[in-house]
């Protein structure tokens, strides 16, 4: 590239920062909030996190219905209990979600950010409350602009008061999912939270408080990583959110009188709706940018504007790139990294299902010991020790004889004379011998089988292999 | 190119090298100089709360107004370990060993803190997990896992043992018998081990050993049956066990040589009193016994405790002599 060149690329760059407008949360944005198709989708997704505010609260047999008991390391839902041996199904699970996050995105971009993130929907709420408190975005940003005085500073404080009680709230049904939500109301009114569940409720109402107080648009823009992974999850097949240039430009207002300049105007009106109405403060004219968590509230700005000005809708609508550039749109199965990720999901969903259904309802580990890994008894027989270890998922507890399947000829078991009561919901462990004669002892190494089987109900059984060790024969 | 990206206008250090490069005086943003700020108060904070300044020529050093010292927060530490501990002490200071091996929570809490205490004080002898050690003259100390005990496999003769120490005995023969009566009862007692008592008694090849054994001293500590007495430790000669060596050059040196015996040849069979030595406490030797007991040879106590035995049983091998 020869020295000219280069210059001009550079002024070109140059020129295109100088109208690049960068939000970096310097001004608070005040969002216009009017009635539409999108509006009303927002709030009914929305809608869907009132669940995590009663879901703690419903039962299932007298306990919690879902509980994420992190102190006993245990998950209850209704009936099922999942303790820590089976968390595999945890990453089969977050795998599941980060599939479904991908594909979602991949069909129609960032879906979840617009409709359903907790950050997202936490500032409409607080947004919400400040339209109810300081009135509508224009006299926000008047009373934003004036001087202290007692009207101001009464708004002000009813406004934070009511942000601080939809933060503790969300606190307090946070902390609840993690342990009974009733002894944990009754321990917070006493002020009787042990220094974790302390910690975990202020740092909750402190985060959601400044997140989505006075972070809002800016956690989007500058916290949140699924945001910057956004551009690779999308391609010239994903609607999103788009400004029809075509159509649109040349944009400008219409003029009483000038009706000849009509013709060779687009049909953007430049009125600046759809600026307004952005939560993020982005111009979605600009094209498809970081700013843009793709809520759709720009289409209902402009659709109304359309309506007025007796043009068709559309203007700004969901579109995919091949769409705007005039290339045959695709359907969805033609979409292969679509189907890729929903793939991978069915595999996840497939898993979890066998997870579910086979959880079993005891399991068992063996260690033999290994040193020593024999012993040679007065009478010239060999003796193992093995470690047992099991595990009782039922909800009661059980006693359970032991035996052996394989191993030496003429072996003895001892140590489960009696049958050995095993807790339920945690791990018992006890030590078993087994005695062989030498002379049924052929190998080093014999393989052995043991079962734990219940006395109170005989389908409740498992087996684990180990091996028999014995000096060389 | 310097034309192009001159940033003409804000304040430089007025140091210019290489012709055009230039530092801006620019403020670093305000919440890095509070941090600093926040740094350093802390250091002087830390300095006058901690411990900081050393006193090289006092041998001392500035104490800190905080009183905070490393042993004082790992004193702190251990009474937090020893308060979940205490329900257990303080049961296990008044029961007997076979009390606390009847007791299924207690002799698992045991289980635990007697793994420690083994490796501590008896492993150096009897080798991890009770295994035994070996040096070049046999083995060193006895394998407490399996069922042959020279003086009782009993939880309360365990407790003996480990108060009181023991210390094992056997004349040295070299002037009493030949070096062909030795010869002959050593292979004798090997064939005992090997083939039984009964049919080393009907082997001709031995016969010469059975009447060396059974006219000399032997039998006065190992019995006419050659089985032992567990009173004086004598060991069991009839079974699969060594407590030396097994071998027959091995079984040799200890019938010429003796045990305990003085002679420089002897075989050395010591365990020190462990009440005397006044390392452990109490509590702490009845752990070991019932770790011991459980090691895989404690053999159960009919008489006293027959609820203990059973309790025990998981642990217990049945004596099997």
């Amino acid at each position: 590239m020869n020295q000219a060149v280069e210059d001009k690329v550079a002024a070109q760059i140059e020129h295109e920062f100088e109208s690049w407008s960068v939000n970096t949360g310097g001004k608070t944005i005040h969002a216009k909030r009017m009635p539409g198709r999108f509006r009303s989708y927002k709030y009914m997704t929305g809608a869907f996190w009132l669940i995590f505010f009663i879901g703690p609260y419903f039962r299932w047999h007298g306990k919690q219905m879902v509980l994420f008991d992190i102190s006993n390391r245990q998950f209850h839902f209704m009936d099922t209990t999942i303790l820590p041996q089976d968390i595999w199904m945890l990453s089969l699970v977050l795998l599941f979600l980060a599939m479904t996050l991908f594909a979602v995105t991949s069909v129609a971009s960032r879906v979840f950010c617009g409709y359903f993130c907790f950050q997202t929907v936490w500032t409409d709420l607080f947004t919400w409350i400040e339209e109810k408190v300081e009135g509508n975005f224009t006299q926000r940003r008047k009373l934003d602009a004036a001087p202290m005085n007692g009207e101001k500073v009464t708004k002000k404080i009813i406004k934070h008061a009511l942000w601080m009680l939809v933060a503790i709230l969300t606190g307090i049904s946070f902390s609840a999912w993690f342990v009974d939500a009733f002894e944990y109301w009754n321990n917070l009114l006493h002020f009787n939270l042990p220094p974790v569940g302390w910690t975990v409720l202020v740092a909750f109402v402190l985060g959601t408080y400044l997140l989505a107080g006075f972070l809002r648009e800016q956690t989007c823009m500058w916290l949140c990583p699924y945001a910057r992974i956004q551009a690779v999850m999308t391609d010239s097949q994903t609607i999103l959110p788009t400004y029809d240039v075509a159509r649109g430009e040349p944009r400008g207002k219409i003029k009483r009188g000038a009706e000849a300049n009509l013709a060779k105007q687009g049909d953007c009106i430049d009125c600046f709706q759809c600026v307004q109405v952005c939560p993020t403060g982005v111009d979605i004219r600009q094209g498809q940018q970081l700013g843009c968590i793709t809520c759709g509230l720009c289409l209902d700005a402009c659709d109304a504007i359309m309506d007025k000005v007796g043009r068709p809708r559309g203007l700004i609508r969901y579109a995919s790139l091949d769409e705007m550039n005039g290339k045959p749109v695709k359907k969805l199965y033609q979409h292969t990294r679509t189907m890729i990720y929903l793939g991978v999901i069915m595999i996840a969903l497939a898993g979890i299902v066998y997870g579910l259904t086979h959880l079993g309802a005891m399991t068992l580990r063996v260690l033999p010991d290994r040193q020593p890994m024999f012993v040679t008894l007065s009478d010239g027989s060999i003796r193992n020790r093995y470690e047992f270890k099991v595990l009782n998922k039922t909800p009661n507890d059980l006693h359970v004889e032991v035996s052996a399947i394989g191993g030496v000829e003429g072996q003895v078991i001892v140590g489960a004379e009696t049958p050995i009561l095993t807790h339920h919901g945690r791990g018992t462990s006890f030590t078993i011998f087994v005695k062989a004669p030498a002379k049924g002892i052929k190998a080093e190494e014999t393989p052995i089988e043991f079962k734990v089987q219940a006395v109170e109900d005989k389908n409740v059984t498992a087996q684990y292999a180990s091996k028999f060790m014995a000096p060389k024969p | 190119m310097s034309e192009k990206y001159d940033a003409s206008g804000v304040p430089t250090t007025g140091h210019v090298w290489d012709d055009d490069l230039g530092d801006f005086t620019n403020q670093p943003p305000k919440w890095w100089m509070l941090g600093l700020a926040a740094s350093a108060i802390w250091v002087v904070v830390y300095w006058i709360y901690y411990p900081s300044v050393p006193n090289a020529a006092g041998n001392s050093y500035f104490k800190g107004v905080g009183g905070w010292s490393a042993i004082k927060e790992m004193e702190e530490d251990k009474g937090t370990v020893d308060a979940v501990r205490k329900k257990y002490e303080d049961k296990i200071k008044g029961m007997t060993p076979a009390a606390i091996l009847a007791d299924s929570e207690l002799s698992e809490y045991v289980k635990r803190s007697g793994k420690v205490l083994f490796g501590d004080n008896c492993a150096a002898c009897h080798g991890t997990n009770g295994v035994g050690t070996k040096d070049k003259e046999g083995l060193f100390a006895p394998i407490l896992t399996d069922d042959d005990w020279l003086y009782g496999g009993k939880i309360d003769t365990i407790h003996e043992t480990v108060v009181g120490g023991r210390q094992g005995m056997m004349t040295a023969h070299k002037d009493s018998l030949s070096a062909q009566q030795i010869d002959d009862v050593a292979k004798y007692v090997l064939a005992m081990s090997e083939e039984g008592k009964e049919k080393a008694d009907t082997n001709a090849a031995v016969a010469a050993g059975k009447k060396v054994f059974e006219e000399s001293d032997c039998t006065g500590c190992h019995g006419p049956d050659a089985k032992g007495m567990q009173a004086m430790g004598s060991a069991n000669l009839t079974d699969k066990v060594w407590r030396f060596e097994g071998s027959l050059d091995g079984i040799k040196r200890t019938i010429t040589y003796g045990v305990n015996s003085g002679d420089p040849m002897a075989r050395i069979a010591v365990m020190p009193s462990f009440k005397e030595a006044g390392k452990l406490s109490e509590s702490e030797i009845k752990k070991l016994v019932v770790y011991v007991y459980k090691l895989g040879g404690g053999q159960p106590d009919e008489a006293a405790a027959p609820a203990a035995a059973a309790a025990a049983a998981p642990a217990a091998a049945p004596a099997a002599k």
